[in-house]
């Protein structure tokens, strides 16, 4: 229990902030020197995992370490759903939090890790509401939104963080004896559907990420209610991807305010060039319910 | 009693939370103009420390903010926010704002495997609940900083005058008092 708010707060203090995909200890750097609050370390950013195809899994464990060894900020790195050896690994270098994600390949079509069994604290992607509470019921110390990743496009980050926030508004304005049913239909822990209704809010911190490319994305996903955003592919697939940095990292601080979101949106040069939904053929936010 | 809050990155609601409990107004601060004349005191929140840091300096807080502190303004850093007061940082030559005697170690602890919870005592208030989150520690303190609060031999809690700071986090527990202390600090500069 101790262990589980630990990693709960660790997420917490990456609030309003970016974290962002990094793939050398060269990335990594540029990535902190802009203000990033923690970075994910892996092999490729998932556009390129897209454009490869194949089976994608854990990254190795020696290019986690060269990115550990770069930055002070927190180090983030991936293992494919249900494999828990990879988990295992990534705890036995020192992880400060494993993203169980569907952007690898699923290692088990059926079950999601025990995280409660693991010291170390993991982030977890979601569709909805019922989703955030079953990798949360597993032991997930913070959620983000599915998304679509690697594709540069917002529509599936905006469905899925406008899908959970209603949810949540419906359980909180719910009476006490609705919420029993309420925990069936969603098929999760009633104590997580309490907690929703007495305090509006996940348990955990829940952060946007899958298709944020621009500035005035991230602060889109702020407004929508985000705590804080994952940026993939859309930095390092763009021009300059410093000066594009930079401007996210302020975008997630100042997402209420249009007049900043204007001067930090100008000239930041090409975007990633991103795919639209229909035009890709490999969905991953199908992957892991 | 107006405290405002740096709301660059990190946890500052959990600090605005308390604060309000305690019966204070918030202030939230993300820009110079924000940075008004009638804020009582400054409270700076734990977070990363480059990624506000970078902010703090983006923004053109940085100076005007070591200014008034400087010159008398009460300021409570937690964790990220002590490691920006810090005079000086261990083998690392950034230096925030630099009004606080003392040297931080920063990721002390190692990382989040690392990180922690105990019961500690606080001087002059007793034993508090401290979260330790990849946390730094006081290093050494220098002349007029007083040590507040130790944790395995590692000082934990200092106040310079009107500074004070913590290398843990009271704004993740559900214990008011290190928040008391601090309005009092603000209460009595009057």
């Amino acid at each position: 229990m101790a262990r589980e708010e630990i990693n709960r707060n660790l997420a917490q203090m990456l609030k309003g902030g970016v974290i962002m995909d990094v793939t050398t200890p060269e990335q990594a750097k540029i990535a902190e020197r802009a203000g990033a609050c923690a970075v994910m370390a892996l092999e490729r950013i998932p556009a390129d995992i897209r454009a490869a195809g194949g089976v994608s899994r854990m990254s190795d464990p020696k290019m986690i370490k060269g990115i550990q060894q770069a930055v002070t900020i927190p180090v983030m790195a991936k293992c494919r759903i249900g494999h828990i050896a990879e988990a295992q690994i990534l705890q036995a270098i020192d992880i400060d939090y494993i993203d169980e994600s569907e952007v690898l390949s699923p290692a088990d079509d059926v079950y999601h890790i025990d995280k409660t069994k693991f010291d170390v604290p993991f982030v977890c992607g979601a569709r909805d509401l019922g989703e955030a509470f079953r990798r949360i019921a597993e032991g997930a110390s913070m959620i983000r939104t599915k998304g679509e990743p690697g594709t540069g496009d917002v529509v599936q980050a905006v469905k899925h963080m406008r899908l959970m926030m209603s949810q949540i508004r419906k359980i909180t304005s719910m009476s006490e004896d609705e919420l029993y049913e309420e925990a069936k239909n969603l098929r999760v822990p009633y104590d997580l559907v309490k907690y929703v209704h007495e305090n509006g809010k996940l348990p955990v911190v829940n952060f946007a990420a899958g298709g944020v490319a621009t500035p005035a994305d991230a602060a889109l996903m702020m407004q929508l209610g985000a705590e804080g955003v994952f940026v993939g592919s859309g930095i390092f697939k763009s021009d300059d991807p410093e000066k594009r940095a930079r401007a996210i990292v302020k975008a997630v601080t100042h997402y209420n305010d249009p007049k900043i979101l204007a001067e930090i949106s100008e000239d930041l040069g090409e975007a990633m060039v991103g795919i639209n939904e229909q035009e890709i053929s490999l969905l991953m936010a199908e992957r892991g319910k | 009693m107006k405290i405002g809050v740096l709301c660059l990155q990190g946890a500052f609601l959990e600090h605005e939370k308390m604060l309000v409990s305690l019966g204070a107004e918030v202030k939230e601060i993300r820009t110079l103009a924000h940075l008004t004349d009638d804020l009582d005191g400054i409270v700076l929140p734990g977070g990363e420390s480059t990624a506000q840091g970078k902010l703090l300096r983006e923004e053109g807080l940085l100076l005007p903010l070591k200014e008034k502190i400087e010159n008398g303004l009460p300021a409570f850093g937690t964790c990220a926010g002590m490691i920006l007061l810090a005079g000086k940082l261990l083998d690392d030559d950034t230096v925030h704002l630099g009004v606080l005697n003392a040297v931080v170690k920063r990721n002390a602890y190692g990382r989040q495997l690392a990180s922690f919870k105990i019961d500690a005592d606080f001087k002059g208030v007793g034993k508090v609940p401290m979260t330790f989150i990849r946390a730094p520690y006081f290093e050494s303190v220098g002349k007029g900083v007083e040590v507040l609060s130790k944790v395995d031999g590692n000082i934990v809690a200092v106040r310079q005058n009107n500074i004070l700071a913590t290398s843990f986090h009271p704004e993740l527990t559900n214990d008011l008092s290190v928040h008391k202390y601090f309005l009092d600090m603000v209460k009595a500069r009057g």
